[in-house]
């Protein structure tokens, strides 16, 4: 099982709270931890990521274990910690804007 | 008895107001979406119950927001993960998927270069005079799409952003928006588009193929003031029972077309400045006209620090200040363009919002004028329904 953590407007958008689990087949990267969000919650397509490109958006990162992953490849595997659920996939929305 | 839904988007998220035909006590409903920036939201003409809201961040991209039930309660359209498993077993979640048609190709950026297209957001939704499952969405960077189920799904009609001038298509100062829809009630294949800073444009089939519709008008921030693109047009509105005449709020000047914009000419008369965003027409009136001049395009504010409506009921050249119940003093808002709307009732009301959250209704054609609230956030778009 996976844990994931949303940032609030996210979590309004999806009626969720703040960490969301999901079942992710091995092995556990970026991107097969965001389809398995997308495919839970439809709602969050496009929005984590463009919905043509799939890139990241650009005032979004993703940390894993204290560390930010969101400029490596997506199709790297996760630490062991993410991937056995001890320690969250965090999806944290940059702080700026009005 | 009638009653009106007036629809507001604001900075920080939507609101729904309601009031009888007197106009006087407001019910508000919201914020939706708080703390997101809602471009505009609007009515099906077909079914008023059926409300879609474009919703947007900088942060989380383009969410497309509906009703069923005048407001109440909200959902993406076709997000139920149980309508939207495809034959693989996975949920499609296509409402917010705005793609551009084919290799989307260039147009110019700000320093004359080629720029690629890149989709950033709706600025504005026009469900259909028929069918309550047809709606348009006019985007940025500036073009047009299609829904035809209520909002769940958009292709592009890319016969407009693909146009011989589309490569030439350069932003304005607020992006390159697509900001005006207008349906002719007489012909729904006949539709005007609006786009900052390109210009207007006319279909005749539905959206297939496009044609520039801006002879007549002359900027002369352009190499070419005459041009046949590149002018920066505000917003265009008609009166349904007149669709071949237009009227146009562009940057510098008041326009008006009678032949469904293959000719314009300048209409500004003597406003105190011909520089503004929204324009509209009364109800009932295909010659009464409204807009809201402010000082330059540089000082986007009320000319005097007063906040003054103009009316033409002529058509235009000759216009009235309306002041009564406005600021006229002290006063720096700026009205944008989508936040102007009438309502259709036996007198009719005339309504605007500011970017310093007030938003104001005339139940009398605009000789009377009530805050329903002075403080929302600021107001990007304004949308009224007229309810029996």
């Amino acid at each position: 099982m996976i844990r994931v953590t949303l940032p609030h407007h996210l979590r309004n958008l999806a009626g969720v709270g703040p960490e969301v689990e999901l079942d992710v087949d091995r092995p556990v990267t970026v991107s097969t931890v965001l389809d398995a969000l997308e495919a839970r919650y439809p709602v969050l397509r496009g929005t984590v990521r463009d919905h043509g490109t799939l890139k990241r958006r650009p005032f979004l990162r993703f940390f894993v274990c204290g560390r930010d992953v969101s400029l490596e490849p997506s199709d790297k595997e996760l630490p062991m910690d993410v991937t056995e659920g001890a320690q969250p996939f965090m999806i944290v929305g940059a702080i700026a804007g009005g | 008895m009638s009653k009106v839904r007036v629809l507001v988007g604001t900075k920080k998220g939507a609101f729904v107001c309601t009031s009888d035909e007197a106009r006087q006590d407001w019910a508000i409903e919201g914020p939706f979406f708080c703390g997101w920036e809602i471009y505009h939201v609007k009515g099906s003409p077909v079914d008023p119950d059926r409300i879609f809201a474009s919703q947007t961040s900088g942060w989380f991209g383009q969410i497309i927001q509906r009703s069923d039930d005048g407001g109440k309660t909200w959902n993406p359209p076709g997000s139920k993960p149980e309508d939207l498993v495809n034959e693989m077993g996975w949920p499609q979640g296509e409402s917010n998927k705005f793609v551009y048609d084919g290799v989307a190709g260039t147009h110019k950026w700000y320093d004359g270069t080629p720029h690629p297209w890149e989709f950033k957001r709706v600025w504005h939704l026009e469900p259909s005079l028929s069918d309550p499952n047809v709606v348009f969405a006019g985007v940025e960077d500036a073009a047009m799409f299609k829904s035809s189920d209520g909002g769940a799904s958009w292709t592009e009609l890319s016969g407009l952003r693909t146009h011989t001038t589309g490569q030439d298509w350069q932003p304005g100062a607020g992006g390159m928006c697509l900001h005006t829809i207008l349906i002719d009630p007489t012909d729904h294949d006949r539709m005007f588009v609006a786009i900052s800073a390109a210009g207007a444009f006319r279909t005749d089939d539905g959206g297939t193929t496009w044609k520039p519709v801006n002879r007549g008008l002359s900027s002369n921030f352009m190499p070419d003031p005459d041009a046949e693109v590149g002018h920066c047009v505000h917003r265009i509105a008609f009166h349904p029972s007149k669709p071949q005449t237009l009227y146009m709020q562009k940057h510098w000047d008041i326009m008006r077309s009678d032949d469904s914009g293959d000719m314009w000419r300048e209409v500004s008369g003597n406003l105190p400045s011909d520089f503004g965003f929204p324009i509209d027409v009364h109800a009932h009136e295909p010659e009464t006209v409204y807009v809201v001049p402010i000082k330059s395009d540089s000082e986007h504010v009320p000319p005097d620090g007063k906040l003054r409506v103009y009316r033409s009921r002529t058509g235009g050249n000759e216009w009235e200040a309306l002041t009564q119940g406005l600021p006229q003093k002290n006063c720096y808002v700026n009205v944008l363009r989508e936040a102007m709307a009438v309502d259709t009732l036996d007198e009719c009301g005339v309504y605007f919002g500011t970017t310093g959250g007030q938003v104001y209704v005339s139940p009398n054609s605009g000789d009377n004028w009530t805050a329903i609230n002075e403080h929302f956030p600021p107001v990007l778009s304004v949308e009224v329904q007229t309810l029996k």
